[in-house]
C-alpha cells in the first residue's frame, strides 16, 4: 500500500437519545478508534426551571415541585425541601413523625439503589436480568408508598412539621415482608455480579477516581465512599433523629466503578438495618405539627442538606416574610457527581464511558431541575 | 429386540433421506438429463431450511428465547397472540414486513440495500452440509466441515458492509469492532476443530457422526476443551450476549443494525437466530455425535434426534444470554489470542500424540475411552495451569466493602476499620 492510513478523531454524541443515558443527557465525546479522547458534558434538555416556579408559589405547594427532580426518590427530596423549610421557621416535628420520615427515606433509598444497580448491570452489558429482578423487589416498595401515600412514584408525602397522613394498619406487614425478603434478593444479586469475572473485567480499575479528586469535585454519596472516604451526611450532621440508629458507613478501596456498585449493594443491608430499628421502637403520638397552610417564616436563610440515594441533597431557601420563598435553590446530587464525568472517561473506551456513566447513577430530572 | 422398522425403503422414516432419494430417482426417470439435480437443490432446501430451519428460528429463536428469558426474568415473556403467545413471532414479522424500511438520505443506498440480502444468503448455505441423518444430507461432501467455516465467515461482509453504508457513527462503530475482531475469535476456533478433525481423521460432517457412532462415544468427551473453546468463539461470530460487542445495545444503539428498519432490520434479526442454530447443529454435528445416540437412531428418526440435540444446545446461548455481561472488544481480544489460542495449540498438541498413539495400537475401541478420560483432566489441568502461568488470580479482594462507624476522611486500602 502506497502512503500511509490517514485517520482523525471523531465527534460522538453519546445521547441525547441513547439507550444508556439514563433520560436525556449527552455526553460529546471525542474518539480516536474505541479510545475517548475528549468528554464533554451537555445538559438541559429536561430543564423544566423549577427553582424559579417555586418561587412564585407558597411553601407548601413547593412540595410537590420537589417529587419531580429527583424522580426516582421523591420521599427524599420532600424531606430535604420540608427540613429547609423547618429550619427556616423553626418548627419542630414530633417523634413519630421523625420516625416515619427515616423509615419512608430508608425505603426510598432501597428502591433508589434496585433502580441505580440495576441499570448500572444493564450498562455492562448483562441483558435485563440484574434490572428486572430489581424491578421485582421495588415494586413491593412502591405498593408501599402507594399504601401510605397514595402515588408510587411522586409521593408527595412529606409535609412541614411532619408527614402527610399516619400509617395505615397495613403498613407494618408489608414492611416487614420487604426486610424479609430484600436480604435474599441482595445476595442474589451479589452471586449474580459481584463475584461475576465479566462483571469484575469490565468495571473493575475502570472510572478510577482517586480520593483528592473526589473530595475537589466536591462529589458525595455512594460516589465518595466508592473511593474509600467516610462521609455520610446522616452521621456527619445528623437529622430526623439518625444519631439513634445504629448502623455502618460502607466504603470501597480503590474507588472504581466496581466500588460504588459494591458500595450501594452494601447501603442497602444498612438501609434495612435502620428501618428495622424505626419500625421496631415507632413511637406513638402525633405524626405532624399543625403548621398555617400559608406559612410566613421569618426573614433569614436556611440550608438544610440529607444523605440523598445519591449524595448530599441540599435545598437553600431564603425567606422576604411573603408567604412564597424569596430563593430556592437545589444542592442536586446527580449534578455535582457528574462533574467527574470528565476525569473518569477521558482516556477509556466508549464502551467504558457508558459504565463510568452507569456507575455515577444519574437522575436527569435532577441534573436539569 | 428388533427396531419397529428395518427396511431401507422409501417408507421407512427413520432417515427421510430414503424418501427423497425415491423421489429423485422416480423423477430421474422422466424428467430430461439434468434437471433432477436442480430438483434435488430444491427438495433439500425446502426440507432442511423452510420445514426445520425457518419454524425452529420463529417458534424457538423468537418465540421460545423470550419466553425462557422472560422466566429467568421473573416475568412472563409473550403470551397474549395465540395460545400461549405463540404466534407472537408471526404477529412480529407481519408488523416488521409492514413496516417502512427507511434509508438515511446520506446513505449509500445500493450497499444498505444488498448487506441484509448477502446477510441471508449464507445462513441458507449452511444447511446444505450438515447431516439430518444417514442419508439426510443435501451435499454429502468430503470437505464439508471447511465447507461451513469457510461459509459462516462470510456474514462478517455483510455485517461490515451495513455498518459502512448507513453513514451512522454508532454503524460504524459496530462495524469497525466486527471486523477488528473476526480474526481474533476465528482462529481459535479452527485450532479447536482441528483436534476433532485429528481424532476422526476425516473433515466429512457424515465421517464425523459415523465415527462418533462407530467408537459410541461423543467427540464431547474426547475433545471437551474443544467444544468449551468452540463455543465461546462461535458467540463472539454470533453476536451472542457475552460477546455481542458489535451490536452493544448499551454501548453503540445497535452497531451496524442502528439505521436499519422494517424488513431489513428483521432479516438480520432473523438470520443471527439462523446462523446460532445453525452453529448449533454443526455443534452437535461435531461433538455431540449429531443424529445418532448411542443406538436410540435405531427405533426413533435420527432427524429428531438432531433436531432435539440442536434445539438443546441452543438452548445455552439463550442461557448466556439471559445470564451474562458484555465484554469489551479488547478484552475479548486479548482473551481469545492469549487464552484461547495458546489453548486450543497445547489441546491440539495433546490430542495429536493421542492419535499417534492410538494408530500404533490399530484403533483399539478400548482407547479411546481412556483417552476421553485423560483429555477431561488434561482440560481442567490446562485451562487452570494456564491461567495461572499468565498471572491471573480468582479474586481474592473481598467483594464486600469496608464498614466504618464514624464519619472521618479518606481511610487508606491498608487499613481496615
Amino acid at each position: 500500500m502506497s502512503g500511509i492510513i490517514k485517520s482523525e478523531p471523531f465527534v460522538i454524541n453519546i445521547g441525547p437519545q441513547h439507550p444508556s443515558t439514563h433520560g436525556v443527557f449527552r455526553i460529546k465525546a471525542t474518539v480516536d478508534g474505541e479510545k475517548v479522547i475528549d468528554a464533554e458534558m451537555v445538559m438541559g434538555y429536561l430543564h423544566r426551571s423549577m427553582e424559579k416556579l417555586a418561587e412564585e408559589r407558597t411553601y407548601t405547594q413547593n412540595i410537590p415541585f420537589t417529587d419531580r427532580t429527583d424522580y426516582l426518590s421523591s420521599m427524599s427530596n420532600n424531606l430535604g425541601y420540608c427540613l429547609a423549610v423547618e429550619k427556616l421557621a423553626g418548627i419542630e416535628v414530633p417523634p413519630r413523625g421523625n420516625a416515619i420520615r427515616v423509615i419512608m427515606a430508608e425505603l426510598q433509598r432501597l428502591a433508589s439503589h434496585c433502580m441505580a444497580v440495576g441499570a448500572f448491570a444493564n450498562d455492562t452489558g448483562a441483558w435485563q436480568t440484574p434490572v428486572m429482578w430489581a424491578f421485582r423487589e421495588r415494586e413491593k416498595i412502591l405498593d408501599i408508598f402507594e399504601v401510605t401515600s397514595g402515588a408510587r412514584l411522586t409521593c408527595n408525602y412529606m409535609r412541614i412539621g411532619g408527614v402527610a397522613f399516619d400509617l395505615r394498619p397495613e403498613f407494618e406487614p408489608m414492611v416487614r415482608r420487604v426486610l424479609r425478603e430484600f436480604p435474599p434478593f441482595i445476595d442474589e444479586m451479589e452471586g449474580l455480579l459481584s463475584g461475576n469475572e465479566i462483571f469484575i473485567a469490565r468495571t473493575r480499575g475502570v472510572g478510577v477516581l482517586s480520593p483528592e479528586m473526589a473530595i475537589n469535585s466536591s462529589l458525595s454519596g455512594p460516589m465518595l465512599r466508592g473511593s474509600g472516604i467516610a462521609w455520610d451526611i446522616r452521621k456527619a450532621d445528623p437529622y430526623c433523629g439518625y444519631e439513634q440508629y445504629d448502623f455502618d458507613i460502607p466504603i470501597g478501596y480503590n474507588g472504581d466503578s466496581y466500588d460504588r456498585f459494591i458500595v450501594r449493594l452494601e447501603e442497602m443491608r444498612q438501609s434495612l438495618k435502620i428501618i428495622q430499628q424505626a419500625l421496631d421502637g415507632l413511637p406513638g403520638g402525633p405524626f405532624r405539627t399543625e403548621v398555617p397552610l400559608a406559612l410566613r417564616p421569618p426573614k433569614g436563610e436556611a440550608y438544610a442538606r440529607i444523605e440523598s440515594p445519591r449524595g448530599e441533597l441540599g435545598y437553600y431557601l431564603v425567606s422576604d416574610e411573603s408567604p412564597a420563598p424569596y430563593r430556592f435553590h437545589i444542592r442536586p446530587p446527580s449534578f455535582i457527581n457528574l462533574s467527574a464525568l470528565k476525569e473518569m472517561t477521558v482516556g477509556g473506551t466508549v464502551a467504558d464511558a457508558i459504565v463510568v456513566l452507569g456507575s455515577i447513577d444519574i437522575v436527569v430530572g435532577e441534573i436539569d431541575r | 429386540m428388533t427396531p419397529f422398522l428395518v427396511s431401507d425403503k422409501w417408507y421407512d422414516i427413520r432417515d427421510l433421506g430414503n424418501l427423497s432419494r425415491a423421489i429423485l430417482e422416480a423423477a430421474d426417470r422422466i424428467l430430461p438429463f439434468g434437471v433432477v439435480y436442480v430438483l434435488a437443490a430444491v427438495l433439500g432446501f425446502v426440507a432442511s431450511f423452510l420445514l426445520f430451519v425457518l419454524p425452529s428460528q420463529l417458534f424457538v429463536g423468537v418465540y421460545g428465547e423470550r419466553r425462557i428469558i422472560g422466566r429467568m426474568q421473573s416475568r412472563l415473556g409473550p403470551n397474549r397472540v395465540g395460545p400461549f403467545g405463540l404466534l407472537q413471532p408471526i404477529a412480529d414479522a407481519i408488523k416488521l414486513i409492514q413496516k417502512e424500511a427507511l434509508t438515511p438520505t446520506q446513505a449509500d443506498r445500493a450497499v444498505m440495500y444488498v448487506a441484509p440480502i448477502i446477510f441471508v444468503m449464507p445462513a441458507v448455505l449452511l444447511w446444505a452440509v450438515i447431516p439430518f441423518g444417514e442419508n439426510m444430507v443435501i451435499a454429502d461432501i468430503p470437505v464439508s466441515l471447511l465447507y461451513f467455516l469457510a461459509v459462516s465467515s462470510l456474514p462478517v461482509i455483510a455485517t461490515f458492509m451495513a455498518g459502512w453504508s448507513a453513514n451512522n457513527k454508532y454503524s460504524l462503530f459496530g462495524a469497525m469492532r466486527i471486523v477488528s475482531m473476526a480474526i481474533s475469535y476465528e482462529s481459535p476456533l479452527v485450532l479447536a476443530l482441528l483436534g476433532a478433525v485429528v481424532v476422526t481423521g476425516t473433515i466429512s460432517l457424515s465421517g464425523m457422526v459415523a465415527w462418533a457412532d462407530e467408537f459410541n462415544i461423543w467427540m464431547a468427551f474426547v475433545q471437551p476443551l474443544a467444544l468449551v473453546i468452540y463455543f465461546i468463539c462461535v458467540s463472539a461470530e454470533l453476536n451472542r450476549t457475552p460477546v455481542d460487542i458489535a451490536e452493544a445495545e448499551s454501548e453503540i444503539v445497535a452497531g451496524y443494525l442502528t439505521e436499519y428498519s422494517g424488513m431489513k432490520w428483521g432479516l438480520f434479526y432473523g438470520m443471527d437466530i439462523g446462523y446460532a442454530l445453525a452453529a448449533s447443529g454443526f455443534a452437535v454435528t461435531v461433538f455431540l455425535g449429531g443424529w445418532t445416540f448411542f443406538g436410540l437412531e435405531q427405533w426413533v428418526p435420527g432427524w429428531l434426534i438432531f433436531i432435539a440435540k440442536t434445539h438443546l444446545f441452543y438452548f445455552l446461548f439463550i442461557w448466556t444470554r439471559g445470564t451474562l455481561p458484555r465484554l469489551r472488544a479488547d478484552q475479548l481480544m486479548a482473551f481469545a489470542w492469549k487464552f484461547l489460542l495458546p489453548l486450543g495449540v497445547f489441546n491440539l498438541l495433546i490430542v495429536s500424540t493421542e492419535r499417534m498413539l492410538w494408530a500404533e495400537q490399530d484403533y483399539a475401541k478400548g482407547l479411546i475411552y481412556l483417552f476421553a478420560l485423560i483429555n477431561i483432566v488434561l482440560s481442567g489441568a490446562l485451562v487452570y495451569a494456564w491461567a495461572r502461568f499468565n498471572g491471573y488470580r480468582p479474586e481474592r479482594t473481598p467483594t464486600r466493602p469496608r464498614l466504618v462507624k464514624q464519619v472521618g476522611g479518606y481511610i487508606p486500602i491498608e487499613e481496615r476499620p
